[in-house]
């Protein structure tokens, strides 16, 4: 009994930290309409700079909460430079640009971090005059702990405050409702929109500060928190503060009684209870659905129309000299074009689902691993080859498609993209943590494609024929009736259902296709590194996917294979020549979004018909 | 004449609202019946109930003798029930032929097909019902790049794909130029008539209500308070009570 009170109390005590950073997501979310990734970045360097500030000030008191609140200012003012040099000018692009252009500001930060502080976890000092333990039905709970268990529900208190009380808050909430209608009101929408974000990250800043005492500051602190914030975000219901702060107590208590009583699964049991929460109410705890999305205006998706003859000689041509390349180049040329032709196939499965199915993915990496532990484990385990290994690997992630998929196609937008984040973590937590299955952190080794297979050459072919076989599968089921009506569900959901359509098993069966196509991926690609680790599943092989999607075009039907090729290759240069290269690739993304909005085939694209004076 | 639609006792409240309160009405073959009323007089809420977009709180929707009250939409439709919309619905990454393909291969049940090209599936007969709405010619144009009145008649086409007995039209003239008006409701009327279609509308023009409904059905704070030919209604008292002082019922306020 007395155990099972003190990790309660744990559990509120972290509950503050995920709920300020959770309420800052969601504020500048309900405003700007911008995801912003690099609220966990704002966390971490919370906690960075809040390390700094109080190891240089005199210890004490005011040393301590002067370094916690500093450092949680100049995390404001980093935001507003984000807001003021890359936001503003992307206000307008589509909504999946602005996500990529702000996880391009997390690599930046997290070189950044790197540079300025060095990859060893750092330790803070405990909080003076909060050193000590209380006795709480004779177990020791730290004090700190029980004055952040306050802190939580001051600020939401606080918060309320600003909103109901102050003609800011009320503008803030007018724009949350409708944004043109407060433009047109005559509020400057610009100082909103900055002093939001700077409000924003503000309370990521002070929520990473925060946990100095309780735990060591370290470079993965902003992709763990996002995660979490994402959770919170989406069970609490997106814009409510109220649910954020619910929903915080809800999963962190869940961590801290997990963490004791199912250490291995803890993740898959906040797992259970999200998905129940959204079962219950799809809008998370405190949300609403979102109303009906206003007509953009002059934002039409482009048709798919027949490929251009042209096109498909380019495709014959470079198809033709693929198959010969080996007769040409080196061996590491056709590891990286082997690299290319499976990850082209990658992104064209996530293109499926973002494209005609209209449903973004932050977390398709899951299906590429799942398929990738599919097949090793059948080798492992069962003994069982490449053939088999191959047929498993698209079966593993459709059959996780259809479980995920399930939950996720009841939400829309960001709602659905964070949701499956949060699978996707859940799947790597476990590769990670069952050691006995997966080799946690040792990954699967010696998975060996059949004998034939097992030269540069014999495997190069195989990836490309294989890959160029599944992409072109999906360019074909995009064009069959399934793919269109995924497409008009996409396009008009009202329209679709009055014409019989079933808008939501379409989607069902869109997502599962998807992860079907990614597992295929992943199959080849444990073949093809011969070893299976957890970072197949992790957010930034996520990323990666959506960023060749994005970079492509998602509204082209060449886009994920142009944007594979550019970027594994772009990703290869840059390892080769600096260790800083996360930070140049962000860098290089933020200038893309902000020069090419619609991706670089879709420039191509209507470069194309700006040319021939076609239809467009 | 037997009964395409019948609605009897339909309630709906939204919280303390009772947005429609026990209306009933009669609709047969061939018949226009136009359904007005000021704004929030339960119109929508009306409307949407019968093709299942909002479950009623009570009363029966039935059509051709059958049951439909709370069915969902597309289940609905298969039915047989055709539907436009205030704000035009249509896929605007779809030619105009696309759109009228995707409803035909639904109403076909061939949406499941993996071995056929969907811009070939079913395009003579979309080509034939987009002769009949005049938008043959704009067939392989971009829908979502289609002047508005246009749009108009490309949902028509749509909501004709699956040989429907029953037309729901929300406000179909809303949006459009008072010459258009008159073009796309002379064209449903004809429709109606040739093909023994019953269609249901509500409407703001005065004009296009009284030009071409064979029957109105007028409602106030979710009653029905009148119902018969046009003139009978235009000349009854709380009808005019309702639009004293608007002109709109004899057309001058355009």
């Amino acid at each position: 009994m007395d155990i099972v009170v003190v990790q309660f109390l744990t559990g509120l005590a972290s509950a503050s930290s995920l709920f300020l950073v959770a309420s800052g997501l969601s504020i500048i979310f309900g405003v700007s309409r911008i995801v912003n990734f690099a609220h966990g970045s704002f966390y971490m360097l919370g906690a960075y700079l809040a390390w700094t500030l109080v190891e240089r000030l005199p210890y004490g008191p005011l040393g301590f909460w002067g370094g916690i609140v500093g450092a949680a200012a100049i995390v404001a003012l980093l935001g507003l430079v984000m807001e003021f040099v890359l936001l503003r000018r992307i206000y307008r692009a589509p909504e999946l640009f602005q996500l990529l252009a702000t996880f391009g500001v997390v690599l930046i930060v997290q070189d950044a971090t790197l540079w300025l502080w060095g990859p060893q976890d750092l330790l803070g000092p405990r909080a003076p005059g909060l050193r000590g333990a209380v006795t709480i039905l004779g177990q020791r709970f730290p004090q700190y702990d029980l004055l952040l268990i306050f802190i939580g529900p001051v600020v939401l208190a606080l918060l309320w405050l600003l909103f109901t009380r102050t003609r800011w808050g009320t503008l803030v909430r007018a724009a949350t409702q409708d944004r043109e209608m407060v433009g047109a009101l005559g509020v400057d929408q610009k100082l909103l929109f900055t002093t939001v974000f700077m409000l924003g990250s503000f309370l990521a800043g002070l929520g990473g500060a925060l946990q100095l005492p309780r735990e060591s500051v370290n470079l993965q602190m902003d992709l763990t928190i996002i995660t979490d914030a994402f959770v919170v975000v989406v069970v609490g219901g997106m814009g409510s503060l109220g649910g954020a702060f619910l929903a915080a107590l809800l999963i962190g208590v869940l961590h801290a009684f997990g963490i004791v009583v199912f250490p291995k699964i803890t993740l898959v049991l906040i797992f259970l209870v999200m998905a129940v929460v959204l079962v219950l109410r799809p809008y998370g705890l405190m949300g609403r659905k979102p109303g009906p999305v206003a007509a953009t205006v002059g934002l039409v998706t482009p048709l798919i129309g027949p490929t251009p003859r042209a096109l498909v000689w380019l495709g014959l041509v470079a198809g033709a000299l693929l198959v010969l390349a080996p007769l040409f180049v080196g061996d590491y040329t056709l590891t990286i074009l082997s690299e290319m032709a499976i990850l082209a196939l990658f992104a064209a499965s996530l293109h499926f689902m973002m494209g005609p199915g209209g449903m973004a993915s932050f977390g398709h990496a899951a299906y590429f691993g799942l398929g990738a532990y599919a097949a090793a484990l059948l080798m492992r385990q069962l003994g069982l080859g490449m053939p088999l290994g191959l047929i498993a690997a698209p079966l593993a992630g459709a059959a996780f498609g259809l479980l995920f998929g399930w939950f996720c196609v009841r939400l829309s937008g960001v709602y659905l993209a964070m949701l499956t984040l949060a699978f996707a973590q859940i799947c790597w937590s476990v590769a990670f943590q069952w050691v006995e299955l997966t080799g946690g952190d040792n990954g699967l080794l010696n998975i060996l494609p059949s004998g034939w297979a097992q030269t540069r050459q014999g495997f190069y072919w195989l990836a490309l024929v294989l890959s160029i076989a599944g992409i072109l599968l999906l360019r074909w089921l995009i064009r069959t009736p399934f793919g269109h009506a995924l497409r008009a569900a996409r396009d008009n959901p009202l329209r679709a259902e009055a014409v019989g359509m079933a808008v939501g098993r379409l989607q069902w069966a869109g997502f599962a296709v998807a992860a079907s196509f990614a597992g295929f991926a992943g199959g080849l690609y444990a073949y093809f590194k011969g070893s299976v680790f957890p970072t197949f599943i992790s957010i930034p092989r996520s990323v990666d996917a959506l960023l060749m999607v994005l970079l492509g075009g998602v509204d082209t039907l060449a886009g994920p294979i142009v944007g594979a090729v550019v970027y594994t290759g772009l990703h290869e240069q840059l390892m080769s020549l600096t260790d800083y290269w996360r930070a140049i690739l962000g860098l290089i993304i933020v200038v893309l979004v902000v020069a090419f909005p619609q991706g670089l085939a879709g420039q191509a694209r209507d470069w194309w018909l700006a040319r021939n004076g076609g239809r467009a | 004449m037997s009964a395409v639609l019948a609605v009897d006792g339909l309630r709906k409240s939204f919280g303390g609202v009772h947005a429609v309160q026990g209306v009933q009405f009669a609709l047969g073959a061939g018949e226009m019946l136009a359904l007005i009323g000021p704004n929030g007089a339960g119109k929508s809420t009306c409307f949407n109930m019968l093709n299942g977009q909002i479950r009623p709180d009570g009363g029966t929707v039935m059509l051709d003798g059958r049951d439909i009250t709370g069915m969902k939409p597309r289940d609905v439709w298969r039915l047989g029930v055709g539907r436009t919309f205030q704000i035009t619905a249509t896929f605007a990454s779809f030619t105009v032929a696309e759109n009228v393909q995707l409803a035909l291969s639904s109403y076909h049940r061939r949406l499941t097909t993996l071995w056929r090209r969907a811009s070939s599936l079913d395009r003579d007969e979309a080509l034939a019902l987009l002769r009949q709405v005049g938008m043959a010619d704009q067939a392989d144009r971009q829908t979502g790049i289609l002047a508005y009145g246009d749009l108009k008649r490309v949902e028509l086409a749509i909501a004709l794909a699956n040989r429907p007995r029953l037309l729901l039209m929300d406000e179909p003239t809303a949006g459009m130029a008072p010459q258009e008006r008159v073009g796309l409701m002379a064209l449903t009327a004809r429709l109606a008539r040739e093909q023994g279609i019953a269609v249901l509308f509500t409407e703001h023009d005065m004009d296009v209500v009284f030009g071409h409904a064979d029957r109105v059905m007028v409602l106030e704070r979710g009653r029905k308070i009148a119902e018969g030919t046009p003139e009978a209604v235009r000349s009854d008292e709380r009808v005019q009570a309702i639009y004293l002082g608007s002109g709109a019922m004899y057309g001058e306020g355009h």
